[in-house]
């Protein structure tokens, strides 16, 4: 069986991954650390969006909203002194779901650019809620003082035990998307994405099926966000800006649409070019602009893509 | 790629006050009209773009940033607010042009994501390149003496500037009527909203039909900016927030419209400033002050959404659809 040139490159990625805490602790680079768990945090977050825009052609600019609601749910929560992972966690991906389900009935009315626009109002609704909580510090956020408790089983003040309870999540995840997108409801979501006027002449009740990945999507970057509320050990209402939507999206077309592990290489690679540019120059968003105007008018199918069309000239 | 929060577009009335005085109602009502005024100039631009070229252009609050910057700069240096005026509307029309024929053109047959992201890329890079050569902090425009003062409008002292916003701006639309209406070019461009490929199909040069409507909406973006300066302040970001108004606008009137988008603007921009000024003291009547007071202002802020979800609801094409049939 021959393989694909991306997928070994995706298994170096995760390799590489599981191997850095080896190195961070023993040349005390706790940075790396720190900047590795938030690209698989925001990882998780694409991977989901990935389901609902790659697989289901779906574009919500909107996708950060649950990430502040997960986030939100456990900065509150241990604002109030409720640190138990076991109500936090189950919570935050209840809340991302329940609002997902509500979101996912009124944008699915909607197709094309009216879904963009939508899912960017709800989202905008959203990130204006948190500006306006001010008993949670409103504008400015809030620190999470304590992070979740996981009663003695995965300590998440020590960052190396984190960063692995993070990567395990991911892999999770990733295993989760890879079994769905190849099973009978991927197939329906994919089917849908091609016509769905067929889809439903053939009986499917296509709704049903949108809305289920919108939701699974929503609890993801649900799941990402009680992440980031510990990692960050802050919530704000930057955490829904439209702008961290768009983020996703460019991590997502970035990896590869058509693949799914494309949005974990894009999530890399747009968070390693941010802190590369940044430590050339303060203005380091001057030269992201244009590249991701090159990266979109030049490389189709992200970066996966290139590396098996580029090995594909070489063989 | 960290967003940042304007401040918000309206004047915030106090909160707290117990009785809505009839003279506080027109003024903030003024207030929304002037808002509803720039947000059409904005929109009407870009629901010409997105109509006729299928364009979803998140750079056009861009634009009108430079615009405001470009006046605001020349306006200090000069002290001359006419000729920052007179500088900023053909420097932005000529960048607008220029980014057409560089880059918006190769996406114009591209998918919606690819239009997202790319001009996405091209808001940070004109962010940070205003930061990089005027930097991060605000700038204030002064007006001229004559511009300072107040006018008797019904008994209420409301001040001059503001009338004239509302003026030039109703100027404006009845120029785009007249435009689109009545001249070959605005027959092309009505023709090219609702059946883009038999424009072309019929031998017009759609080409520069583009780059003709993108040059409009670049100079009315930059109009909106130079009128906004005075009244917000001029700062990094401030086209994004006006940005989602606008794009609020454009669905609610139905993409491609211009009348649409005049009748968004107006519903929008009075919503916004009304619901800021008044929704905390009608919570009031059935609410705790606590409740109302935080109530308010997070129901306030989403109104604009709120009815932009229940105008696609029910009426998905929005209120004014440009291709029917």
């Amino acid at each position: 069986m021959r393989v694909a040139p991306s997928t070994v490159f995706v298994a170096l990625l995760l390799v590489a991954f599981a191997a850095l805490p080896v190195y961070t602790v023993s040349f005390e680079q706790p940075f790396y650390l720190a900047l590795v768990r938030r690209i698989m945090i925001l990882a998780i977050a694409a991977l989901g969006l990935n389901l609902i825009m790659g697989y289901g052609g779906l574009i919500s600019m909107g996708h950060a909203a649950f990430i502040g609601i997960g986030g939100y749910t456990v900065g509150i929560l241990a604002h109030h002194d409720v640190t138990s992972a076991g109500i936090q966690w189950p919570l935050a991906l209840a809340f991302a779901a329940a609002v997902a389900l509500v979101f996912g009935l009124i944008s699915l009315r909607t197709r094309g650019v009216y879904f963009i626009m939508i899912t960017l109002a709800l989202a905008q609704m959203m990130f204006f809620l948190g500006v306006s909580l001010e008993a949670y510090g409103g504008d400015d956020g809030l620190p999470v003082l304590s992070r979740s408790d996981f009663g003695g089983a995965i300590d998440l003040g020590d960052d190396v035990t984190f960063y692995y309870f993070v990567y395990a999540l991911l892999l999770a995840c990733f295993w989760l998307m890879s079994r769905l997108v190849n099973s009978r409801f991927g197939m329906v979501i994919r089917g849908i994405r091609s016509n769905e006027a067929r889809m439903q002449a053939i009986g499917f009740a296509t709704l049903r099926y949108q809305l289920t990945a919108f939701v699974l999507a929503g609890m993801m970057a649900g799941l990402a966000g009680a992440l980031l509320a510990n990692h960050t050990d802050f919530i704000n209402p930057e955490m829904a800006h439209w702008t961290r939507s768009a983020e996703l999206l460019v991590m997502v077309l970035l990896g590869g649409m058509g693949s799914i592990a494309g949005p974990i290489v894009g999530a890399a690679a747009l968070l390693l070019l941010e802190e590369l540019l940044a430590g050339i120059t303060e203005y380091w968003a001057l030269i992201l602009g244009p590249i991701m105007i090159v990266i979109v008018l030049f490389a189709r199918n992200g970066l996966l893509g290139m590396i098996d069309r580029w090995s594909g000239r070489d063989g | 790629m960290r967003g940042r929060t304007a401040p918000p577009l309206s004047p915030v009335g106090k909160p707290g006050v117990a009785m809505v005085d009839p003279s506080l109602l027109f003024e903030q009502l003024l207030n929304g009209v002037q808002l509803g005024i720039l947000l059409f100039l904005l929109a009407s631009g870009l629901t010409l773009v997105f109509g006729i070229m299928d364009l979803m252009n998140l750079a056009h609050g861009s634009l009108y940033m430079i615009g405001a910057y470009v006046a605001a700069k020349v306006t200090i240096l000069a002290n001359s607010f006419l000729l920052g005026v007179a500088v900023a509307l053909p420097a932005t029309l000529l960048l607008g042009v220029a980014l057409e024929l560089l880059v918006f053109r190769r996406l114009y047959a591209r998918g919606h994501l690819d239009q997202v992201l790319a001009t996405f890329g091209m808001i940070l890079f004109f962010n940070e390149l205003v930061r990089l050569i005027w930097g991060p902090a605000g700038v204030s425009v002064p007006l001229p003496e004559i511009l300072r003062g107040h006018i008797d409008l019904f008994g209420l002292p409301y001040p001059t500037y503001r009338v004239l916003v509302i003026l030039v701006g109703l100027g404006v639309a009845a120029f785009l009527y007249w435009l689109v209406v009545k001249t070959r070019v605005g027959m092309l461009i009505r023709a090219g909203a609702s059946r883009r490929e038999m424009v072309g199909a019929l031998g017009v040069d759609v080409a520069r039909l583009f780059t003709i409507v993108f040059g409009i909406g670049a100079a009315l973006a930059a109009l909106a900016g130079v009128m906004a300066g005075p009244i917000f302040s001029v700062t990094v970001g401030m086209g994004e927030s006006v940005l989602i108004l606008t794009l609020v606008v454009i669905v609610v009137g139905g993409i491609g419209s211009i009348r649409g988008a005049f009748v968004g603007a107006l519903l929008i921009g009075v919503t916004e400033t009304m619901g800021r000024a008044f929704l905390s003291e009608i919570f009031l009547l059935f609410m705790s002050r606590d409740g109302a007071n935080t109530a308010g202002p997070a129901v306030a802020s989403m109104l604009v959404y709120i009815i932009m979800a229940v105008v696609l609801v029910f009426r998905p094409q929005g209120l004014f659809p440009a291709r029917t049939g």
